[in-house]
């Protein structure tokens, strides 16, 4: 499979990046070259073979429902570009 | 005092509890080394000196008393994808650009709890992604290690014509060195770089492919990437969560050994930190290998590789052979699907891991007419073009319509290269030999390299099989090439059992001996 500037475009936009016209164009070229590369793994016989979810045969671990932590909202927004009474500020999302 | 940036980290330890020097004093060796050496070799980003000063007082303070932890006053280095609270965190990403973490990650609490002194911020690829530590936003970290050849002088034997005096001739061997600026490997080239060129005696890396073993062998050091699960994830910034392993680079397997012991640990959050107590590492060393059983896997024997790659790992089974290990040669047929498969599941990780990069939360916000606009202009100023090349296959590869041909192949091929793994060692074998590198360090700027993608991930291909079955594996320095480069080996072992690693790649490290790169920085 190959992706064309199109394509790319759009993945580009779900990907929320920004591209320039001369971007998608580079990087059309560079996806298809790892397509390419990753094409070969059609070659191996999976039929069934389950899909690794985990490489260590572990249980997920579980924490009691307990609030063990809190009240620094003031750390939490510290490193944002913009806030204010420590709220996140975004440009406008609803009119 | 420059003599004490070459002590190891066992030695340091001895002497700062015998108290014939200070934890001031090896961290003053350390700053000053660093000052001198670091606008030739950019491996630090940022150095922590009044932190370092602070911290290797209080140590000063324990060991007056004889107390202290098991690194009590060890100067290390910290790879930037490690949240340090207060210090300068970004993943040698602009997009983080100015975060100071409020918290410390696991990792390197266990560290500070043990008693290390924190140096700085290591040079990495941006977000753990690249091998030659070029993504970097803070640009490329140079290795302390140069080409050279040998020149041979022939001297002819002088008669004095009287006296009966004889200046003898011979021969004599001068290495004379290339100026080429060479890449430590990555994505831990700062680790590594920082490491083999004395401006810390050990530093924290990550490896998701192979950035622990790779840098490490291209510059002459020992690094190790635990089993999945060993070290805690927390407060490491994600690439891969799947693959992300936190480790050690040192300058010997001993001192490799005490700091995974101290990163090591179980961790409450981190879900998939496994529950078993770390063991004491140091204590395998020095272990017979008489009677274990090590394989050699034909599929690592790959076109084109160098022959002083071959003659290299032909050393290795010979030096293990003589220490009375059996080995036997084994296959592990999916080897090949590693790599392309690696280049599905990591930048389909990648891409959902790194969404949170939205110029909200932290760092880097470039405006825009609208909040999506904004997020796509945060984006495309703050990433990197490596890291957007990922972020972009992983979301192809997860977008709809092509989640099972691509993703879910991949994971089941993940399935079959663990059962490769599996298999050998059911049927006895202790530990894998294979090559760390199908090469050595390469030139910066190398224009192959840059041309095609394909071609640089080619240098994890000996790595990254272990990454995708979760098992251990070490890259220890065997040798040099004919270019008088490092080249290392690496060792694979069953889950959680990193003391036969020690345990086997001390035994190569006291055959091969230890290197280090002539001085010219």
């Amino acid at each position: 499979m190959s992706v064309d500037v199109k394509t790319v475009k759009r993945v580009a936009h779900l990907a929320r990046i920004a591209v320039s016209e001369e971007d998608a164009q580079r990087m059309t070229g560079e996806l298809n070259a790892i397509l390419g590369f990753v094409e070969q793994l059609n070659e191996v016989d999976v039929a069934g073979v389950e899909p690794m979810t985990s490489v260590t045969p572990m249980e997920m671990k579980k924490r009691q429902d307990v609030v063990t932590d809190g009240s620094k909202a003031a750390d939490i927004v510290a490193n944002a570009p913009a806030t204010e009474e420590n709220f996140f500020l975004v440009p406008k999302v609803v009119e | 005092m420059s003599d004490l940036t070459h002590l190891t980290i066992s030695a340091a330890r001895a002497k700062l509890r015998a108290k014939e020097i200070t934890a001031t004093e090896i961290t003053e060796a350390y700053l000053g080394a660093i000052e001198r050496a670091n606008p030739a070799l950019n491996a630090y980003i940022a150095v922590t000196d009044d932190k370092a000063r602070a911290m290797a007082k209080a140590s000063d303070a324990r060991l007056a008393k004889g107390e202290g932890g098991s690194l009590e006053g060890i100067p290390l280095g910290i790879k930037d994808l490690f949240a340090t609270e207060g210090v300068h965190t970004q993943a040698c990403s602009h997009v983080l650009d100015g975060f100071k973490p409020r918290y410390e990650s696991t990792v390197t609490a266990n560290l500070w709890a043990d008693g290390a002194v924190m140096l700085g911020k290591l040079n990495m690829d941006e977000f753990a992604m690249g091998s030659s530590n070029e993504t970097s936003y803070y640009g490329p970290v140079i290795n302390p290690w140069r080409r050279s050849s040998l020149q041979t002088t022939v001297k002819p034997t002088i008669h004095d014509g009287g006296g009966g005096f004889v200046t003898p001739g011979g021969v004599e061997q001068s290495r004379s060195y290339d100026n080429m600026q060479l890449v430590p490997g990555g994505s831990s080239g700062g680790s590594a770089s920082a490491v083999s060129a004395f401006l810390c005696a050990g530093a924290t890396a990550t490896d998701t492919g192979g950035s622990i073993r790779q840098p490490a062998a291209f510059t002459g050091t020992v690094g190790i990437k635990p089993t999945y699960g060993r070290c805690s994830r927390w407060g490491i910034v994600a690439f891969a969560s799947s693959l992300d392993q936190a480790g050690p680079i040192a300058r010997d397997v001993r001192d490799a050994a005490i700091l995974l012991k101290s990163m090591a640990s179980v961790d409450p959050k981190d879900t998939t930190s496994v529950d078993r107590p770390v063991p004491d590492y140091e204590a395998a060393i020095g272990r017979s290998v008489k009677g274990m059983k090590v394989g050699i896997p034909r599929e690592y024997r790959v076109d084109g590789m160098p022959e002083d790659i071959e003659a290299l790992w032909q050393q290795g089974i010979a030096w293990l052979r003589d220490a009375g290990a059996e080995i036997v040669d084994i296959s592990l047929p999916h080897t090949k699907y590693a790599l392309p498969a690696y280049y599905i599941v990591a930048p389909a990780e990648a891409s959902s891991n790194l969404a949170r990069y939205d110029g909200v939360r932290y760092g880097l916000r470039v405006p825009g007419k609208d909040i999506v606009d904004m997020y796509e202009n945060t984006r495309a100023a703050g990433f990197g073009r490596e890291v957007k090349r990922r972020i972009m296959i992983g979301t192809y590869v997860l977008s709809a319509g092509y989640y099972d041909a691509y993703y879910l192949q991949a994971q089941k091929v993940r399935t079959l290269i663990k059962r490769d793994f599996e298999n050998v060692f059911a049927a006895g074998v202790d530990v894998i030999l294979t090559p760390a590198t199908p090469s050595a360090a390469f030139g910066v700027a190398d224009e192959d390299m840059a041309a095609d993608p394909v071609k640089m991930y080619l240098n994890d291909i000996f790595t990254v099989t272990v990454n995708m079955a979760g098992l251990p594996g070490i890259s220890v320095p065997a040798g040099l090439d004919a270019k008088g480069l490092p080249l290392g080996l690496q060792l694979i072992g069953r889950p959680f059992e990193e003391e036969t690693l020690f345990q086997t790649a001390e035994v190569i490290e006291r055959a091969a001996g230890t290197f280090q790169p002539e001085k010219w920085w």
